[in-house]
């Protein structure tokens, strides 16, 4: 079976799409990405593997996991729920933090999950958007890319156009 | 030595740079003009963003001019490149998942 893949991006408003089908339930899908024992087994790329530190998935709590290879743990992941519709979508604030949850640098993404279910197939759609380029480029290397966890400052909005407008 | 462009666009001063110069070339004395810190930061500030290959040299008479090459701020889509496939094995990494658990519950 082949399953919808669709990524598109919009430089100028600095937002992600997605939307791809999953060969399962909406149950079993809104499951894998709102419960910790899941996510662990699939959000991290490999050879890297998700340990999550503490989930408490509600509105106005949090999900903080950390990102361990064989060598070495990278530390942290903060996901902050701000809005839960169950079974229909969830908001986030998507940002990198230290063991204690304090945040690191200044990038953020916001995130809107949103799931709708059809015939054997759940469709998920996600919307990100990043606070500036830079941020795109930490979350997108997971800031595994040395040294762009420093607090990067909003890249100016000419750059971007340049790059847009190219 | 060879930088990366993330390292050009993490200092303010460097952006504010890199947008003056991207509409016309300049010499490092007009770059100055439009700051208050001193022109040896200056320098260091062109040097890195010389080091991350993101300045052209031009001389005229006894100046140097430095415009932006453009074509290297490119790079941001190879980053977004990167992000769609770690987007998309993550994806596929969830299948499986979605495969064994399917399973279990029959």
């Amino acid at each position: 079976m082949s399953l919808l893949f669709d990524f598109t991006v919009d430089k100028a408003t600095k937002t992600i799409h997605i939307t791809r089908e999953f060969a399962a339930d909406l149950d079993l899908v809104w499951d894998a990405f709102t419960k910790a024992e899941i996510l662990d087994q699939w959000i991290a790329p490999k050879p890297y593997k998700a340990r999550t530190k503490e989930m408490d998935f509600r509105e106005g709590g949090r999900w903080l996991y950390a990102m361990v290879s064989p060598v070495e743990v990278k530390c942290c992941s903060m996901v902050e729920y701000i809005k839960i519709q169950p079974k229909t979508s969830f908001s986030t604030k998507n940002t990198f933090a230290d063991e204690n949850a304090q945040p690191r640098g200044n990038g953020f993404s916001l995130v809107k999950n949103s799931f709708k279910e059809g015939a054997g197939i759940t469709t998920v759609y996600v919307e990100k958007v990043f606070n500036d380029l830079a941020t795109l480029e930490m979350m997108a290397t997971n800031g595994f890319k040395e040294g762009t966890a420093a607090g990067y400052e909003n890249l100016d909005e000419y750059l971007l156009t340049l790059v847009t407008n190219k | 030595m060879r930088r990366d462009i993330f390292q050009a666009i993490a200092d303010p001063t460097r952006r504010a740079i890199l947008v003056l110069i991207a509409v016309h070339a300049m010499t490092p004395n007009a770059i100055a003009e439009h700051f208050d810190i001193t022109r040896q930061s200056i320098s260091k500030h062109l040097r890195i963003l010389s080091e991350c290959d993101l300045l052209a040299q031009k001389q005229e008479g006894r100046e140097i001019f430095y415009e932006l090459k453009i074509e290297k701020m490119e790079e941001i889509d190879v980053w977004l490149a990167q992000f769609r496939k770690i987007t998309e094995e993550r994806f596929q990494q969830l299948d499986q998942v979605l495969f064994i658990l399917k399973n279990k519950k029959k």
